[in-house]
């Protein structure tokens, strides 16, 4: 974005709130709203790609070794990648404390 | 090819109207009373006369869905539908005003259940009065043939893009046969231009749509659609004028009928319009100054045109063909009592609310509304509403 989104007047809205600028979901950081993030066991990882598949916020990255884990920048910590990943490598903690 | 005049049933007028301005998508959904125009689309595109997709979807939910994806994309598009139809639509009617897509309806009025009814009263559209359309009422077949031209040129206008809503009350004019003057194809080319849309959806220029706006966005983008739609009102008006200057028929936000010396005015929108003008000629000769103004323009609301007419009268007597439950009247009748709220010498208000679900309201019906509803105002019953002929 331009400009914050605290300080666009009405007159700066494009006709039918049209987002002409591609790609800008990016920066806005939705990794704020997590109360849980997920803590992935590499070791256990098969690399298979279902945590890379499911996760709904394309906010799972796969590392150099292959191994797949959570963008915490954008990850809002709903935990379907850990309920999807076939051999339980990915636990979610909480993040109080 | 010169004009032509035809008998023809105002349904059927109307599609082919729709044909002529050449629409590129028609996403539709049967339904009583607005079947015969839908129906006869689905031939014309069917026979090849018309180079369109007609997409029979499977709900009018989906209908207005499919006119929001076409309309995005630029393409000329067009719906009808009527009561529950709308009712099951409404959740995409609101964003196709929202999103600023230029879809064009004919909206056959129709009551909503229950009891289950497929007649005409107007609470259908007053269900969803303030979704950000613009909303047109027509009274007779020639308007409703002249509002398909005239509202693409407006929704689709740059300075617009809003869908347009043409009110039709269903059987009283969609059912009904009369002679309508249809304009050569060359005129209506000369009146409507292609669609230009700004940010239409293309994979060479790629925009979204629809998105997610927080509390700190949602307000200014509220603003901006009510700044849209009170700013139409300028290109309605100059799309009405132009229409006049190419066909003579002219229109106006507000029309009026033996206004000029009136004390009084009886206030009707879409098709009562006709028959209050027939029973205020009989009235006139009867020595009673009585007038009728018609809203033709329900949103935006045309405040200036309605105060210029109604200021100087001493009563309106405002036919409504909803009731607000539990509220302060008919949905016109309370429009018309907040324009007029605080202005010096504004006329007293009487409410009727009448013909719900097509019962008939006649000449003697309209007489009996007008010369008691003027007693009432004398006595300075104005409050809330009376409901025409309800029994008991």
């Amino acid at each position: 974005m331009a400009k914050p989104m605290e300080k666009i007047t009405w007159q700066e809205i494009e006709t039918g709130s049209v987002v002409t600028e591609i790609g800008n979901a990016r920066q806005y950081e939705t990794g704020s709203w997590r109360s849980e993030r997920p803590v992935v066991d590499a070791g256990l990882c098969i690399k298979c790609g279902v945590c890379w598949l499911f996760c709904p916020d394309s906010s799972v990255k796969q590392a150099p070794d292959g191994h797949f884990e959570a963008d915490l920048v954008y990850c809002k910590g709903c935990g379907i990648c850990a309920k999807e990943c076939p051999v339980g490598c990915i636990t979610m903690v909480s993040e109080e404390g | 090819m010169a004009k032509v005049r035809k008998g023809i049933e105002v349904s059927i007028a109307m599609s082919e109207a729709v044909a002529q301005a050449n629409v590129d998508v028609i996403a539709a959904y049967p339904i009583t009373p607005q079947t015969h125009i839908v129906e006869h689309l689905s031939e014309i595109v069917a026979e090849g006369h018309l180079d369109a997709e007609y997409v029979p979807v499977e709900s009018e939910h989906s209908a207005m869905s499919v006119c929001c994806g076409s309309a995005a994309v630029g393409a000329r598009t067009f719906t009808s539908t009527s009561s529950q139809g709308l009712a099951l639509m409404s959740e995409i009617f609101t964003i196709a005003a929202a999103m600023r897509l230029p879809v064009v309806m004919a909206l056959a009025n129709r009551s909503l259940s229950s009891p289950l009814s497929i007649w005409n009263d107007h609470s259908d559209v007053m269900s969803v009065r303030d979704a950000g359309w613009i909303h047109v009422f027509v009274e007779s077949g020639q308007e409703s043939y002249d509002h398909v031209f005239t509202s693409f040129r407006i929704a689709e206008d740059p300075a617009v893009m809003l869908p347009v809503a043409i009110n039709l009350d269903g059987f009283i004019l969609t059912h009904m046969i009369e002679p309508i003057e249809y304009e050569d194809d060359e005129t209506i080319r000369k009146y409507l231009p292609d669609v230009k849309m700004k940010n239409a959806l293309h994979p060479d220029s790629p925009v979204s749509m629809g998105c997610f706006g927080m509390p700190e966005i949602y307000t200014e983008a509220q603003m901006h659609r009510q700044v849209g739609v009170v700013n139409s009102y300028g290109t309605i008006v100059k799309a009405w004028q132009e229409w006049g200057d190419l066909t003579g028929r002219y229109y106006r936000p507000v029309e009026t009928y033996r206004t000029d010396d009136a004390d009084y005015c009886i206030v009707t929108m879409g098709s009562y319009g006709e028959t209050a003008m027939e029973v205020v000629d009989s009235l006139r000769g009867e020595g009673e100054k009585v007038g009728v103004i018609k809203l033709r323009l329900w949103r935006p609301f045309p405040f200036e045109d309605f105060r210029r007419e109604a200021l100087g009268k001493k009563t309106l007597i405002v036919v409504d063909r909803a009731i607000s439950f539990g509220g302060p009247g008919g949905p016109v009748a309370s429009e018309l009592r907040s324009a007029l709220y605080g202005v010096p010498g504004a006329p007293k208000i009487v409410n009727y609310v009448a013909g719900l679900a097509g019962r008939d309201v006649a000449r003697v019906d309209f007489r009996n509304i007008i010369l008691e509803g003027k007693a009432k105002a004398e006595k300075g019953d104005t409050d809330g509403f009376t409901l025409y002929g309800v029994r008991g």
